[in-house]
């Protein structure tokens, strides 16, 4: 057999998440630099056909907005301060209907804690962004494959259902170097944009069959194009609480729930006969990865789930979990974030976290809790 | 599409608000130009103002409180044809919370123009003051009137760089301003006079609008008239890869490295310097080293937030397989080359049991398990160089990888045409 060529090199994971994003058709990077994301904001000032130095987070969302009202696929990349600005103009995007990725990279807080300190500590903020708790795409990469895959799925996802998503990772992730094979690394493949064109005549927030709206530009003279971040109807036009205008607000939702399965990731190694379900996701991948290797080396028996779309959280994760009789979850922060978005604030006894906040959680510390709940 | 850039309805404001004065102006300002109302975006945010984006027969944009200039700046710089205008309506209230918006628009030269509809007090909240509300100008939460002068926003914006600003009374036909900002590329922006009907004259029953202009200071005239100066969004096509062949590192041989203490073969080295000292790149060359040996390897950096000062500390793992988990476990090895690597590296030179701390001579010792072998890293080759020194000292002892590989290494960095490898070598066998 021939063995391909190898061609190692040694690279940080912002390059990769960077190089994928404008091969899948992202032109546009807005962003203010903050620890740890500042890496892909220097290489997208070197590699994005626009680039944009914005004064600050909120202006960064705006000008995003205004460039996928124009027609773009705009990307930014931040950590949670810069992202707490960001959420009210995230909201009017959701409610606009704006394709854009934003690339949050976790960093130890709460306020401006410890930038140079990796996390895993947003994702509530990230499932509560919305007011009325609208599910907003987030996806999570755990690997570095990851990191050069699923950035275009994040922007095709946010193509397709016309929404915000986030890229989630954080500081150990992005700015840790790692010996790679380029040649391990599949061609990316652009962004399609959805086709839409007008039949009759064109209503704004119209939805298609798959209840997201056809969109057109501005910088179109044919129809006219109506958006606003107001409750509105399918006409773009500001309402009160009508029953059409609260189905439009209502259809959000649906959208992105009825179109989930496409954009369904995770990686699922099952061992037959376990009985133990360990779930992580992000950065402690790598723990959990050699924690599952050396507990199974031991002859002990566990299946890991490394959950990539995290939210909103999928049926799938579920029926998976119910296979089990205990699901221990691995995350770095205090609370066990992902926990309670699952399973809720109840202390129920087959669901256990592993959790540390200012250090990456340990292949140890797993290895100890599987052992506790034999 | 019709012609007309106003539906033909009535205007959704309060009798004999400005506000309505405006959009009519507005339409006859586009059709003295001769536009069609789909090459008009017209912008708007929350506000009185902005409800009348459903008045218009343009594309509309309705965004949030204060934002809008924001938001049309980047539509502006999003499009690329040039005979679409963007168009901006904000109250005083929105121009007051997103003043740095409509300075950084103006500063940047975005291709629109900015209507500040001022009647001097947020009017859909119940009439608070604004930061455009003139002193002594009364308002139902500030029954003694504002205590301060409001701002001018024309001069702010004609020293950021606006291109045409003017200021104008919100009554009659002002239509001739509002096309000779429209028609001019770049930022503009005219700022319109009124006073709220609901709540201003109310409360301020004596006050005649053009009193209040004048009282306050306001000048209704062109602030500023410059040459136009369209903008361009800088497109940058076909830029090369972040990757390219020359970031290959060849593989020089297959080293089989001796395992460290971790269970898995991994070797873990814990660099310990100071900011300024090299310590970062030294560990990423141990690494490439290790690559060009044929083994994985990662590197991560630790330092505090400002970069130029105190400690820098870099983990390097090098592996026959492939390396998953890189958070911070006990090293096999440290290099600590001056005393803020030290006070960091304490606690993990606390946890060796074993393995070599290579150590420079000036430092006191940690308490540690493992061997510790001294040398005078900043002594012999100065502190910029120590941590170079430290690798090239470290492979010498361990023999872990041939020093040649870091040679090799050390030589494709730029930091070669600054200092030899064989200073170091040369040192190695004094």
């Amino acid at each position: 057999m021939m063995m391909k060529k190898k061609q190692i090199i040694f690279t940080d994971s912002s390059k990769l998440i960077t190089e994928s994003l404008v091969r899948a058709g992202a032109d546009v990077f807005i962003g203010y630099p903050i620890t740890p994301a500042n890496l892909l904001y220097a290489y997208s000032e070197r590699r994005f056909p626009i680039f944009f130095a914005a004064p600050d987070e909120i202006t960064t969302l705006q000008w995003m907005s205004g460039f996928a009202v124009a027609g773009h696929l705009p990307v930014t990349a931040t950590s949670f301060p810069g992202y707490a600005l960001m959420i009210e103009s995230i909201n009017m995007a959701y409610m606009m209907e704006l394709p854009m990725v934003i690339v949050l990279i976790q960093r130890l807080g709460p306020a401006t804690g410890t930038a140079t300190c990796g996390a895993q500590g947003d994702l509530n903020v990230v499932n509560g962004t919305l007011s009325g708790g609208y599910p907003l795409p987030c996806l999570s990469m755990s690997s570095i494959s990851d990191c050069w895959e699923l950035p275009p799925k994040a922007l095709q996802m946010a193509a397709d259902l016309r929404t915000p998503v986030v890229l989630l990772s954080s500081k150990e992730e992005v700015m840790t170097y790692r010996s790679i094979d380029m040649s391990d690394l599949g061609e990316v493949q652009p962004v399609k944009k959805p086709e839409f064109s007008v039949k009759d005549s064109y209503l704004p927030y119209a939805p298609a069959e798959n209840l997201v709206p056809g969109f057109l530009p501005v910088t179109q003279d044919e129809y006219q194009v109506r958006i606003t971040a107001s409750t509105h109807d399918a006409t773009g036009i500001i309402q009160n609480t009508t029953p059409a205008a609260l189905g439009n607000t209502a259809r959000l939702s649906q959208k992105i729930r009825k179109n989930l399965d496409h954009y369904l990731y995770y990686d699922y190694d099952r061992q037959e006969g376990a009985k133990t379900l360990l779930i992580t996701y992000g950065i402690t991948t790598q723990a959990a990865a050699d924690a599952i290797r050396d507990y199974r080396e031991s002859g002990n028996k566990a299946s890991l789930l490394v959950m990539k779309t995290l939210l909103p959280v999928h049926a799938k994760y579920f029926e998976i979990c119910n296979d089990y009789d205990h699901v221990i979850i691995a995350e770095e922060n205090l609370e066990g974030e992902l926990r309670k978005i699952m399973f809720g604030q109840a202390d129920i006894g087959r669901v256990i976290g592993v959790n540390k906040i200012g250090q990456m959680i340990e292949p140890g510390e797993i290895i100890k809790t599987l052992e506790d709940h034999e | 599409m019709s012609n007309t850039f106003i539906k033909d309805q009535v205007l959704p404001f309060c009798k004999g608000c400005g506000h309505s004065t405006i959009a009519i102006n507005t339409e006859k300002a586009l059709t003295k130009l001769g536009m069609n109302p789909l090459d008009v975006i017209l912008v708007t945010d929350i506000g009185c103002h902005g409800i009348i984006d459903k008045s218009f027969n343009t594309h509309t944009v309705h965004g949030l409180h204060g934002r809008s200039v924001a938001l049309g700046a980047g539509i502006s710089a999003g499009i690329t044809n040039p005979d679409k205008k963007v168009i901006v309506f904000i109250g005083d209230g929105g121009a007051t919370i997103g003043m740095q918006h409509i300075i950084d628009a103006a500063h940047n030269g975005y291709n629109m123009t900015v209507v500040i509809h001022n009647n001097m007090l947020y009017g859909m909240t119940g009439g608070q003051p604004s930061e455009y509300t003139p002193m002594g100008f009364k308002t139902p939460t500030k029954l003694s009137g504002s205590t301060k002068p409001s701002y001018d926003i024309c001069k702010i914006v004609a020293a950021a760089g606006g291109t045409y600003v003017r200021r104008v009374m919100g009554i009659g036909d002002f239509s001739d301003a509002l096309a000779e900002a429209f028609g001019r590329p770049g930022f503009s922006l005219v700022e319109v006079m009124e006073i709220c009907p609901s709540y201003g004259v109310k409360f301020n029953p004596e006050m005649k609008l053009s009193k209040v202009v004048e009282n306050a200071g306001l000048a209704t005239e062109v602030i500023a008239d410059l040459p136009a100066k369209p903008y361009a969004t800088d497109r940058r096509e076909a830029l090369p890869s972040l990757f390219s062949p020359s970031d290959v590192i060849p593989a020089q041989a297959e080293i089989r490295l001796q395992a460290g203490t971790s269970t898995h073969g991994e070797l873990r080295i814990m660099m310990c310097g100071s900011a300024g000292e090299g310590t970062q790149v030294a560990a990423e060359l141990l690494a490439r080293a290790g690559i060009r040996a044929g083994l994985h390897a990662t590197k991560k950096g630790s330092y505090p937030v400002t970069v130029g000062v105190g400690f820098s500390a870099a983990e390097v793992i090098l592996s026959p397989d492939e390396i998953n988990y890189t958070g911070t476990v006990t090293p096999d090895y440290m290099i600590i080359t001056s005393k803020d690597g030290l006070d960091f590296g304490r606690k993990a030179a606390g946890r060796m049991k074993s393995g070599k701390i290579f150590l420079d001579e000036s430092l006191e010792s940690p308490a540690t398990g493992a061997e510790i072998i001294r040398f005078p890293f900043r002594e012999k080759t100065g502190a910029r160089n120590a941590s170079f020194m430290g690798v090239f000292y470290f492979l010498h002892d361990t023999n872990l990888l041939p020093v040649e590989v870091m040679v090799d290494s050390f030589n494709e960095n730029k930091i070669s045409k600054k200092v030899s490898a064989d200073q170091f070598l040369q040192l190695l066998t004094a």
